[in-house]
């Protein structure tokens, strides 16, 4: 389960990931700001190819998992309407050490970004726009 | 000739430009993703534009536009994903 359509808890996924033997964990959490490329920005509205992004989830996970052996990760992405200071999406990335947790958790969202069939749509004060269409094909 | 089943799924913009979640194609034997593409063009004024399709997927994995689609298919384009 990699998708919500309630708030996040970020305590929550931290629990489901720390072993006894990790020293450190880093927590990533992506947040609704009130600005996009200089627009005012009220709401996301975030929609999501749902089983396709569960699983392009998993195989992120499964790669980072297998780059960085000592580290145990968990995402979740939220969907639906999210208002500004709200979090998006939260991972987790635990380990023995901090360095690999910092880079697993980085190289986590990079990877999320990239491939997970989520798209998200802009409200501000002059109407809806979905981020990324306008002369990307 | 023969004829195939194919659902094409519509997500985020082109959910709006079609107006519809998904649509039932009854399409020739042969006909690849981008063939589909190049239909939706002709359809939706918005789509005109765009002479390459965006990301495609079949069966929830992502796949290219010269994928011959097969009988039962789930298809879908993927507009520049978003997420985090």
């Amino acid at each position: 389960m990699y998708l919500t359509d309630d708030p996040i808890d970020p305590r929550a996924l931290v629990e489901r990931v720390m072993r006894r033997s990790d020293g450190a964990y880093v927590l990533f959490e992506g947040v609704v700001r009130n600005h996009h490329e200089g627009k005012a920005v009220e709401s996301i509205f975030y929609d999501a190819y749902r089983p396709m992004a569960e699983k392009e989830m998993e195989k992120i996970v499964r790669d980072i998992e297998s780059q960085f052996p000592a580290v145990a990760v968990a995402v979740i992405h939220r969907l639906g309407r999210l208002l500004v200071g709200e979090s998006s999406i939260a991972i987790v990335a635990a380990s023995p050490h901090r360095a690999e947790a910092f880079a697993a958790c980085r190289l986590m969202i990079d990877r999320i970004k990239e491939t997970v069939p989520i798209w998200k749509k802009e409200r501000g004060p002059d109407g809806e726009e979905w981020v990324g269409w306008q002369g990307r094909c | 000739m023969q004829t195939m089943t194919v659902r094409l799924l519509f997500f985020a913009v082109l959910r709006d430009i079609a107006g519809t979640d998904a649509l039932e194609l009854a399409l020739a034997e042969g006909t690849t993703a981008g063939d589909v593409w190049q239909s939706l063009r002709s359809t939706y004024a918005n789509l005109a534009d765009y002479n390459q399709p965006p990301m495609i997927a079949i069966n929830e994995s992502y796949a290219t536009a010269t994928d011959v689609l097969r009988d039962g298919d789930e298809l879908a384009f993927i507009p520049p994903v978003a997420g985090g």
